[in-house]
């Protein structure tokens, strides 16, 4: 990972917005960007974002590569949408951002433990399992992400909740032994293991390990 | 032979016992009494939702989607895609909008499909079912087979974010969409025309990763019906609905608030008011029972049974 940020820092030098074009989805998009600022003022955990969404393309701009890719602030994107319906220029701007979230976890630059990281890692994970997703296995892995102790404990805060779900029949105890899937799961994870590869190749990558390409 | 017929893309939390079994129950009786035939694509897949962009790259979300639409061109070919779910409904436009935009987009997308024996044609179209109920039926037509009207039940339509944006429904603003009151009132519901929470995000999957933030969404949205006189909640999204009565309780436990707002699908509204039981309407399936429509559901119609 941290290679592939030198090989990046030496490819682009101080041209921090001509990378973003060319290694981030919909990155071509941010030169359009006019400074308006009604994403900021549409997004829903925009009080929480260090930086708004403006603020992000304004960084790119002054070539703030660092503090860009290691910002949380792309991490807080609900896909709410707000931001790219109200955008006057019609940005993608919530495709940017995730853009941004999933270059800056390639190159090892994300925050470490950013719960959103670690979240989206976990349902990728869990959905290319067996095709679908293990809602049970899901919730697990997320609330045991920062260790055991504190698993059983956010566990135990959440039980009734756990027991309503079970009582209204939205939550099977059994997931935990028998995940719902589909039959050609290993046709499935052929395809995207063969997308990885082609991905790899047209941005000149080297290919992510993933659970489904070994 | 039913009037109509769609390909079916359920989703992974409409599946028996997930987190919105309820909402598929709901909708396959709504569709009955509505001669409306929904054929599950054979071994359909998930979508990726909109949350799993560390983990994946864009051409590998776009495979799953266009695996879905080649399974239902090859197995049910000629019909609509149809989605319950925002985010299903929503990740498949986008991969349509895209392959149809980029050819290299395309023949990546199918080289990576071929693996798997299939391939993605362009032309499918995806729906959401609440499309296929406002335009291929129209209001009229979702009128005819109420036998229970909703009287008195006072709901506040709840979009929420992905049946609403960027796509949305056709001919609806994206600050104000008309189409959940018209159905609530359709089924002779109350709809609260003033709700300011109509379209504000719950969170969404963040609710999982960052709760205290997603609650607070969710409180507003909750507090917002109250203050409107709401006795139900209605959504047409199945994360909207999980998050919004499935946190309550928390919210609860941390402020010492007392919500207990009920939160149900249009789909529901719809099964009650066309005579459905408890169990076909899925009003057995919620952790803060929402009352009103149980009571309808229960109450037996003169002349009907």
């Amino acid at each position: 990972m941290g290679d592939m940020d030198q090989q990046m820092l030496d490819k682009y030098r101080n041209n921090f917005l001509h990378e973003v074009e060319e290694k981030v989805d919909d990155g071509d998009w941010v030169k359009m960007c006019m400074q308006c600022g009604v994403c900021a003022g549409s997004c829903t955990f925009g009080p929480d974002w260090e930086h708004t969404p403006q603020k992000i393309f304004m960084m790119i701009r002054a070539g703030k590569r660092e503090e860009v890719l290691t910002s949380s602030s792309m991490w807080m994107c609900t896909s709410c949408y707000n931001c790219m319906v109200r955008c006057p220029r019609e940005l993608p701007i919530t495709h940017i951002m995730h853009g941004l979230a999933s270059y800056a976890h390639r190159l090892g630059l994300a925050p470490k433990n950013q719960p959103t990281r670690d979240f989206s890692l976990i349902f990728w994970e869990n959905c290319t399992k067996t095709g679908r997703v293990n809602e049970l296995r899901m919730t697990i892995s997320v609330y045991f992400r920062e260790g055991f102790i504190s698993g059983v404990k956010k566990m135990w805060t959440l039980r009734n909740i756990g027991r309503g779900l079970f009582f209204a029949k939205r939550l099977n105890p059994m997931e935990l032994f028998v995940s719902h899937g589909c039959k050609d799961k290993d046709g499935l994870r052929r395809a995207l293991k063969k997308a990885d590869e082609i991905e790899a190749r047209r941005r000149g990558y080297a290919v992510q390990p993933r659970g489904y390409s070994s | 032979m039913a009037k109509r017929e769609y390909a079916f893309y359920p989703g992974c939390s409409s599946q028996l016992r997930g987190s919105a079994a309820n909402y598929l129950v709901s909708v396959e009786s709504m569709c009955e009494k509505l001669d409306i035939k929904m054929t599950q694509i054979p071994d359909w897949n998930c979508c990726g939702a909109s949350i799993s962009y560390a983990g994946s790259s864009e051409l590998a979300r776009h495979v799953l989607s266009a695996r879905n639409f080649a399974l239902s061109d090859k197995h049910l070919p000629g019909q609509d895609v149809v989605a319950t779910c925002a985010a299903c409904w929503l990740g498949g436009r986008e991969t349509i909008e895209k392959l149809d935009a980029s050819s290299q987009l395309l023949a990546d997308t199918n080289e990576a499909l071929k693996e798997a024996g299939l391939q993605y044609k362009h032309g499918t179209e995806i729906r959401h079912m609440v499309e296929v109920l406002v335009e291929d039926l129209g209001y009229e037509e979702l009128g005819k087979p109420v036998v229970k009207p909703l009287d008195g039940v006072k709901v506040a339509g709840y979009v929420g974010c992905q049946t609403n944006r960027p796509f949305g429904i056709a001919g609806e603003s994206f600050e104000n969409p008309m189409y959940l009151d018209k159905l609530i009132e359709t089924v002779g519901g109350e709809p609260m025309s003033k709700y300011e929470e109509k379209v504000s995000c719950c969170g969404g999957s963040l609710a999982f990763c960052e709760p205290e933030k997603a609650e607070k969404q969710i409180k507003n949205i909750v507090e917002s019906a109250y203050d409107n006189g709401a006795d139900i909640i209605c959504t047409p999204c199945p994360l909207c609905q999980a998050n919004v009565e499935v946190y309550q309780s928390e919210i609860n436990r941390k402020q010492g608030t007392k919500l207990n707002m009920p939160v149900v699908y249009y789909s529901q509204l719809l099964s009650v008011a066309y005579g459905g039981t408890l169990k076909e309407a899925g009003l057995d399936g919620h952790i803060i029972q929402p009352k009103k429509l149980q009571d309808i559901a229960v109450k037996v119609v003169p002349g009907k049974r």
